[in-house]
């Protein structure tokens, strides 16, 4: 167990290189214009632009740039400083993180509860009514985009522009004081980012569920006369259970990396909100923090993955 | 001997997409306390639906079951789903082809014995933790102290039908079906299982329906034997008849297709041409009539009831419209190493003989 979690951490340690490698060479040798003049502003003078290169290190050789990139990246988390306001990026970054984890962890739940429940369901009924309208309700689930969802679901329900106002709509989140205040601001996003991933974790648990439930070793729990609420549960669901998590450990690392779509609707200052502006204003620097800030998000939850999933999977162990 | 288990006219028939699957067309049999019965058939023969059947596990809003199954004199057909469920495990045990796949890959072995034993008893887990034990080393694992904790990925296919085993036999049933328990394992594993079935019924004085399609098995440890063709018996008797004076061509075919080592080396080994019929869409008459040598023309209309193969056997049953004479001649030249070609030139079979006893229905010439 031991030696597999080392392996496991030394291979999330050569992805982040490769990573870090690969933003270096996206944001510093080939952006598409130059980043000084991106960093000045409008009509810079040619001594600013040689103060900034300097800054920025950009009049160093390749080699050199890569060094103290990677240095201050990996000893000081250091991200560099947003070309808008001259920001530190991670703290922006840090900053921005509660708010994209609160978002995520409610939807996450939210989402994993709901679909794994539909999709048991369906598949114990399956073939039934109640088996073809949760699968049809689902695929509209997964073919609504989030943007449009959001804004309809804003339209419907928020507070000040819905037709039925039941729950606070968009910006609430940022005007809301304090974590329980917070919480019902919340109630709309975590829905629409929930509905499309609740689809998806309902259409997987019930064709896993399908599946596990014709292995022998069902057939063995049923001859040993178990109760089919056991059988189902504890000898089904446990089996088909397993390739599902794998996948919300994914999709939370994705996520924790910015909801760009549902902050942007609902004006939550998460990761992704950072993420949206910066591309919008150009900002190198921060683009950049955020893109590694995703990678380091994906890896870290793929490890936590690997690590649960041994726990979950006592094949893996050895 | 008190019949243990009574099957009357099972039928057991399953709506698919492509039509009506017969799988089972009215078999019946009886088991008695400490016997061993053997069902013998190729993949396909209906001998494991006859089996889950039993069970209740073939109960679906796909299948329809007639017939009776008597277990200690209730019917298991018009039992509660609650009821099936508590005899489960308890009075009618199951074992199953494939040790590898029929253990749950995620929990200890000895979890998934506990669980089997407070399933139907109100024991603690360390009441239930010691029976499991108890069962593992009675089944012949090693340290079953420590191997009680281990997963099933732990042990090897052998140890693992021997866990399947402990876990069938741990609530005492009366009944133990074990459904081709051998066919995944090593030859010289398969010995050590049938010794350890056999020795556990000696010592348990369980009743045991053994599925296989392999003769060789049922001649190790069964009493009788019902050898099964496209859903249905054709064949019933001890082992020793069944091995000494089959009387059904398709028993013949079987025990001429399989190695002796008796027999001269040089001995052809002659397997049944052809394979057997789907289920949908079965023969007319009698429906091992396109695979078999003998066949004449009344046999692609008449459908042959399983009836006594003599006055002087009545338990020797079979379902062959050949004249009793007719059908001892020509394993008399089969035995004597004659090819069914061979046979059938020496003996003469009569056209349009059928005995009236075993002719049971007239069938429409197609269906």
């Amino acid at each position: 167990m031991g030696i597999y979690i080392i392996r496991r951490l030394l291979y999330m340690v050569v992805v982040l290189l490769f990573v870090i490698a690969l933003t270096f060479l996206i944001f510093y040798v080939l952006p598409s214009a130059d980043p000084a003049a991106l960093r000045a502003g409008r009509s810079p003078t040619p001594e600013t632009l040689a103060a900034i290169r300097e800054q920025l290190n950009l009049d160093k050789p390749l080699y050199e740039q890569f060094w103290l990139y990677i240095t201050n990246l990996v000893l000081h988390f250091d991200l560099g400083n947003s070309f808008v306001n001259n920001e530190d990026v991670r703290s922006l970054v840090l900053d921005r993180l509660p708010n994209t984890l609160f978002l995520i962890a409610g939807a996450a739940l939210l989402w994993f509860v709901s679909g794994v429940l539909i999709g048991t369901i369906s598949a114990i009924k399956r073939g039934t009514m109640l088996d073809r309208a949760a699968m049809g309700v689902a695929l509209l689930a997964i073919s609504a985009p989030v943007y449009w969802l959001g804004l309809v679901a804003l339209y419907m329900f928020a507070s000040d522009i819905g037709r039925f106002p039941l729950v606070p709509g968009a910006g609430a989140y940022q005007n809301a004081e304090g974590f329980f205040a917070k919480i019902p601001t919340l109630i709309l996003p975590w829905i629409v980012l929930a509905a499309a991933f609740s689809a998806i974790y309902a259409r997987l648990t019930r064709s896993n569920l399908l599946e596990v439930m014709s292995e022998d070793y069902v057939r063995t729990a049923r001859a040993k006369g178990l109760k089919e609420r056991r059988v189902v549960v504890r000898h089904g669901l446990r089996a088909a259970i397993t390739p599902v998590v794998t996948v919300l450990g994914l999709d939370i690392g994705i996520l924790v990396g910015g909801a760009i779509l549902t902050e942007s609707v609902f004006g939550i200052p998460g990761i992704g909100r950072l993420a949206f502006d910066a591309i919008e204003r150009g900002d190198l620097a921060t683009i950049q923090g955020t893109t590694l800030f995703l990678a380091l998000a994906v890896v870290t939850m793929n490890l936590v993955v690997d690590i649960l999933y041994a726990f979950l999977d006592p094949r893996v162990r050895y | 001997m008190a019949a243990i288990l009574e099957v009357k006219d099972l039928r057991v028939h399953f709506d698919t997409e492509d039509g009506l699957v017969q799988a089972l067309d009215g078999i019946s049999y009886t088991v008695g306390s400490g016997q061993v019965l053997g069902i013998v058939g190729e993949s396909g023969s209906g001998k494991s639906v006859s089996s889950l059947t039993v069970m209740g596990l073939t109960r679906s809003r796909n299948a329809r079951i007639s017939g009776e199954v008597l277990f200690g004199g209730t019917n298991l057909l018009a039992a509660s789903e609650d009821e099936m469920r508590r005899l489960r495990g308890n009075d009618i045990a199951m074992i199953f082809q494939d040790p590898l796949s029929s253990l749950h890959p995620f929990y200890k072995i000895g979890d998934q014995l506990v669980e089997a034993v407070r399933a139907h008893r109100d024991v603690s887990k360390a009441q239930a933790r010691d029976r499991a034990i108890e069962m593992l080393g009675l089944v012949g694992i090693p340290e079953p102290r420590r191997r009680v904790d281990a997963y099933p990925h732990e042990f090897s296919g052998g140890m693992r039908q021997r866990v399947m085993i402990a876990m069938a036999l741990i609530n005492d049933p009366k009944l133990l079906i074990a459904d081709e328990p051998t066919t995944a394992l090593d030859v010289t594993v398969q010995a050590q299982i049938l010794e350890l079935i056999e020795r556990l019924r000696r010592e348990l004085d369980t009743a045991i329906v053994m599925i296989t399609h392999d003769l060789g098995v049922v001649a190790e440890v069964t009493d009788d034997i019902a050898v099964m063709y496209a859903g249905r018996i054709v064949e019933y008797a001890d082992k020793e008849t069944i091995f000494a004076s089959p009387e059904h061509p398709y028993t013949w075919g079987l025990l001429k297709s399989i190695p002796r080592l008796d027999l001269p080396r040089d001995e052809p080994l002659v397997p049944i041409p052809g394979r057997p019929p789907s289920l949908i869409l079965k023969p007319p008459g009698c429906s091992f009539h396109p695979r078999c040598p003998y066949v004449r023309e009344a046999h692609k209309r008449i459908d042959p009831k399983l009836a006594p193969a003599s006055d002087a056997a009545v338990r020797h049953r079979v379902a062959c419209l050949l004249p009793p004479q007719t059908r001892r001649a020509l394993w008399t030249e089969l035995v004597n190493g004659a090819t069914p070609d061979d046979a059938k030139q020496r003996v003469t079979v009569p056209e349009e003989a059928v005995d009236p006893e075993v002719a049971a229905v007239d069938t429409e010439p197609a269906r």
